[in-house]
């Protein structure tokens, strides 16, 4: 209340006090759910997977150290599953990636119905993925799918195959259908960022000489690298992790060639009851994912930095 | 104090929504049970509901909501539904393979002092097998199955074939000349799918040729000479195009829609199969379905096996954390009980023992028009089911054999190296 | 460029949209009519194509149950419901934190703002597996299982991660000049939140709320574990219990899966022009 001697110094230090005060307010319930939700239940998992827990009432935990890392780590299915879940993930963002820069390019190049087609390619995104993986899985019936239909029809094929029973055909089918779900999104990402770059540097190197193809390499594909960079880590982390669509289409068959690892995770904590395990699994794939992303993430920045 | 109007506004809106969608609804005098159990094989859901509307009206204080899962989601919702306090269901189906598993578990309630020396007597010893572990029992029975060797007569009369195999050789002959004239492109279908359905299958047959899953001391047996010959005759009637190709990707509900559609004409399959193929607002075949005895293999008929079959039986158990076992109990008692039985048979024999002696039994033949055909099926492959194995770890051991038989009918490996790698892994579980 | 290689590209350009229309298309019409169709049409070969006979009888099914003839339509009414409940409830709750937690994190400096950015990057990484297991004990101590509440906690693992960091995205698009000169005119913190960057943000929040719901409405993994009885399930649940059933309902699943799908479809085609920049936004700080 009484003037002091630098009224203008206290002010300004109280206004900084005041600020942060109010920044912890703001972000408190935020911080609260997260830390809640988030930051102990992973302690918990990784507490959680040096014990032997089995599902079940009253069931005793005993400690076992680094045996779950162990048992886990000693499996072949695991690294099977390993396997097969990077194939999924590189598979399908690689071909998303083509796919939607491909796609990205088109709409830029603004044919007519640029506008629809951009449209139309909000409807496979926004379809649920349970959904899309019910639809697909009806597209691959052995008796009355449309796929067969289609091929049967065009007489590529002369009799209905079982496409889901097929353990080489049925990871690729289910990147068909991860693919058709997902590649809008890299597609929207492209073909807005395709939509901000300079022109004058293209017409440019156009007046001297340079034809489509050297200009997409050496002008405009550097400097998609940010937007490509970001629609890779953001696709590779989910794809890694991908549960759903194989439950749904495979329920993990034919002979368990359509695993993945969080499928795994989910058969060891509850359809075989072993919690322990399960932990020390989700711990690994956190992990995994983690580590990828830093990688990624790491690279990203790098390059923006040389420029 | 702005921020203090922020912050309760906030917590305002937080607690209106969570309490909105955490209501409880006012307390009810009525005692309100979940029931769950599967939508497949025994009686259908719309039956079952009547039963249960039945037993509304005779038990006015108690309601009754009842939940339908495909076979192969009862398991995990078992397990998941038993987490919460209180149990996401007061009772639940249970399959024959699962009692070891949940009893370990603590998932399902003693009932032993609750069975009455009636039910005991008159319910067939086989069915109760199926709840007893260490002379104490755990359930009700319910549904007894076994899988049946069924037949298209009209398909058989069509090739020539006076009348059906006894072993499972004569069936690849009579598959041969049935293909070969053209009947049906696919003979035989068979529910081979990497689902507990294959395990039911393979029992069939691994029993028929005198093999068994686990040896005298307990490790796995399946693996011998007998296993790998089954699983490479199996193999062998894929690839001569004699067994549907998609039996890799069927489970027994497809079985049954290739069977009544007419694209098959041997199928194994549980009972339902029968009065689905006589079903004219589905079935293809009305009238042509026809039951075999299981045939064997001729080496285990040499061997002295008469007959194979496996035992698909389920029965009802009570959660061990149900607030409300007598008034569950009291729902289960009258599910088993002889009246509704005898009233749904078409679908699902008694469990009751008496009803296929003497009176009861005509009684019983002549109930609906297809137990004249069903019940002497059911009497004559019944006393041959076998177990699968009772262990605690059935679940992720079938789990490791369902993967060995696909990884072999799909050229994936060799049948020797697949049984081989799944009993190793049943000598880890046991440890 | 000689005019009719102008139309030549043109034209050569449309003939290029065609497949990739019709790889868009075919497998949705395809779900669209098989809802239309009876069983035994969908069961015809070679396939119909087109339904000879279209009927809305699997749309009423679920609708109006009583007439239903196979139990699964009759309770998808319900687990839609509840879809709708937990999405929205998911969102408001997103928006109403998050964008105080947003806005704090882009735009006032203190002490731990870096670490908690990084922290929130980091738990959008974890892979729900991580945490199902502690979620799935803990609920079921507290009996929450097959409640709402506990997907609408747990989907908070997922969700508030990603809207704050879109909302604070869409922050620091706000000018600060009008920031400042809120300030001058005497504004604090919160009001300037409230009067000054709020009202220009809208549109980033609307895209966050659209995105967070989509979200919710998608998941599947949390929904399967924790809610299994009507009380709780949501429309991804329902669907996978189509399969594996006495008489797969084909032309349920189908309707089903239609329903399942219009919310999120439509609220993407209507918001459209905040899809792109809110995958843009969701994307940039991930």
């Amino acid at each position: 209340m009484a003037a002091s001697t630098s009224p203008l110094r206290k002010r300004h230090l109280s206004l900084r006090q005041q600020d942060a005060r109010i920044a912890w307010m703001l972000v408190l319930p935020s911080l609260v759910v997260i830390l809640g939700v988030t930051l102990w239940p992973i302690l918990y998992t990784f507490a959680l997977s040096f014990y032997h827990a089995p599902t079940g009432i009253n069931q005793v935990r005993t400690f076992v150290g680094f045996g779950n890392y162990l048992t886990v780590i000693r499996d072949r299915t695991f690294w099977e599953t390993i396997g097969r879940t990077m194939y999924f993930t590189v598979v399908s963002v690689g071909l998303e990636l083509m796919l939607g820069l491909g796609i990205a390019q088109l709409i830029h190049s603004k044919p007519w119905g640029w506008r629809f087609l951009r449209l139309s390619l909000i409807i496979p995104w926004a379809v649920p993925t349970i959904v899309n993986g019910a639809m697909w899985r009806w597209i691959y019936s052995a008796d009355f799918g449309a796929l067969n239909g289609l091929l049967m029809q065009l007489g590529l094929i002369k009799h209905y195959v079982p496409w889901l029973s097929l353990p080489n055909a049925a990871m690729n089918l289910i990147i068909l259908a991860d693919v058709w779900h997902m590649m809008p999104f890299v597609a929207l990402i492209l073909q807005s960022a395709l939509a901000t770059l300079p022109e004058e540097l293209e017409e440019a190197a156009a007046v001297d000489g340079a034809n489509a193809l050297q200009r997409f390499w050496s002008i405009r594909l550097p400097m998609l690298r940010p937007a490509i960079l970001i629609a890779l880590i953001v696709r590779t982390v989910d794809a890694f992790r991908v549960f759903d669509i194989a439950y749904i289409i495979t329920n993990g068959g034919p002979a368990f060639r359509t695993v993945t690892i969080t499928y795994l995770t989910y058969f060891n904590a509850f359809a075989y009851g072993k919690q322990g395990i399960g932990a020390a699994l989700s711990f690994l794939i956190s992990v995994f994912s983690i580590t990828m992303a830093v990688i990624f993430i790491r690279f990203l920045y790098r390059p923006e930095e040389t420029q | 104090m702005r921020a203090l109007h922020k912050i309760v506004l906030i917590a305002l809106t937080l607690v209106l929504v969570m309490g909105a969608w955490g209501c409880k609804p006012a307390a009810n005098p009525t005692v309100t049970i979940h029931v769950l159990t599967m939508d497949q094989a025994g009686l259908k859901p719309a039956e079952i509901d009547q039963i249960a509307r039945e037993f509304e009206a005779k038990n006015p204080d108690i309601k009754v909501v009842m939940e339908y899962l495909g076979y192969d989601y009862i398991h995990d919702k078992i397990t998941t539904g038993m987490a919460a306090k209180p149990p996401a269901y007061d009772a639940v189906m249970i399959d024959v393979i699962w009692p070891d598993e949940f009893i370990k578990a603590g998932y399902m309630l003693d009932v032993t002092d609750r069975i009455t020396s009636d039910m005991k007597a008159g319910m067939f010893p086989a069915s109760w097998n199926g709840v007893t572990r260490n002379g104490r029992i755990y359930g009700m029975p319910w549904l007894m199955d076994v899988k049946y060797f069924m037949y298209n007569k009209d398909m058989l009369q069509r090739a020539g074939i006076a009348a059906p195999p006894k072993t499972w050789e004569e069936l690849i002959d009579q598959a041969k000349i049935i293909k070969q004239k053209g009947v049906v492109e696919f003979p035989i279908i068979w529910s081979w799918p990497q689902k507990e359905g294959v395990i039911c299958d393979f029992t069939v047959l691994l029993y028929g040729n005198g093999g068994t899953f686990l040896d005298a001391s307990g490790k796995p047996a399946f693996n011998n000479d007998k296993g790998v010959q089954v699983l490479t005759w199996t193999k062998q009637t894929l690839d001569d195009g004699l067994s549907n190709p998609s039996s890799v990707s069927s489970d027994e509900n497809a079985v049954r829609d290739a069977f009544i559609a007419g694209k098959a004409a041997f199928a194994v399959n549980w009972l339902f199969q029968f009065s689905d193929s006589n079903d004219a607002s589905k079935s293809q075949i009305v009238g042509q379905a026809a039951f075999a005895p299981m045939p064997v293999f001729a080496a285990g008929a040499a061997a002295g096996i008469q007959g194979s079959s496996v035992d698909g039986s389920s029965s009802f158990a009570i959660m061990a954390t149900s607030p409300y076992p007598d008034q569950t109990w009291k729902f289960l008692t009258y599910l088993a009980s002889n009246d509704v039985q005898m009233r749904y048979s078409a679908e699902m024999l008694p469990v009751w023992q008496d009803d296929f002696k003497g009176e009861a039994l005509a009684k019983l033949e002549g109930a609906t028009p297809t137990n004249a055909i069903t019940v002497p099926a059911f009497l004559a492959q019944f006393p041959y089911a076998n177990e699968r194995p009772t262990v605690s770890y059935y679940n992720e051991a079938s789990a490791a054999l369902q993967l060995a038989i696909q990884e072999a009918l799909t050229g994936v490996k060799s049948p020797k190296q697949a049984l081989d790698d799944a009993a190793a892994k049943w000598v880890t579980l046991a440890q | 460029m000689i005019p009719y290689r102008r139309i030549l590209r043109k034209l050569g350009l449309f003939l290029l949209t065609l497949p990739v229309l019709a790889f868009i298309f075919f497998p949705i019409l395809w779900l669209f009519t098989a809802s239309l169709s009876t069983q035994v049409e969908l069961f015809a070969i070679p396939p119909h194509w087109l339904p000879q006979h279209p009927t809305f009888q699997n749309y009423l099914d679920i609708f109006f149950p009583s007439q239903a003839a196979s139990t699964v339509p009759r309770t998808f009414a319900i687990a839609l419901l509840n879809s709708i409940k937990i999405a929205s409830a998911v969102t408001l709750i997103c928006i109403l934190i998050g964008s105080l937690a947003a806005y704090a994190l882009v735009r006032i400096p203190f002490r731990f703002n870096r670490a908690i950015q990084i922290g929130i990057l980091g738990s959008r990484m974890i892979p729900e597996v991580s945490l199902i297991l502690p979620l799935f004990i803990v609920a079921s101590t507290l009996q929450l299982i097959n409640k709402p509440i506990v997907l609408i906690i747990a989907y908070m693992s997922f969700a508030l991660p990603y809207a704050i960091w879109m909302m604070a995205a869409f922050f620091q698009t706000v000018p600060v000049e009008l920031e400042d000169a809120a300030r001058i005119d005497g504004c604090n913190r919160l009001g300037i939140l409230r009067w000054i960057v709020m009202p220009v943000a809208v549109p980033g929040l609307i895209s966050t709320a659209m995105f967070t719901f989509l979200l919710a409405w998608d998941e599947f993994f949390y929904a399967l574990i924790f809610t299994s009885t009507l009380a709780a399930k949501t429309a991804p649940v329902a669907i996978a219990e189509f399969i594996g059933r006495y008489a797969v309902n084909i032309t349920g699943m189908m309707a089903g899966g239609v329903l399942a799908a219009l919310p999120p479809v439509i609220l993407g085609l209507i918001f459209q022009r905040y899809v792109v920049s809110g995958m843009t936004a969701g994307a940039v700080k991930g």
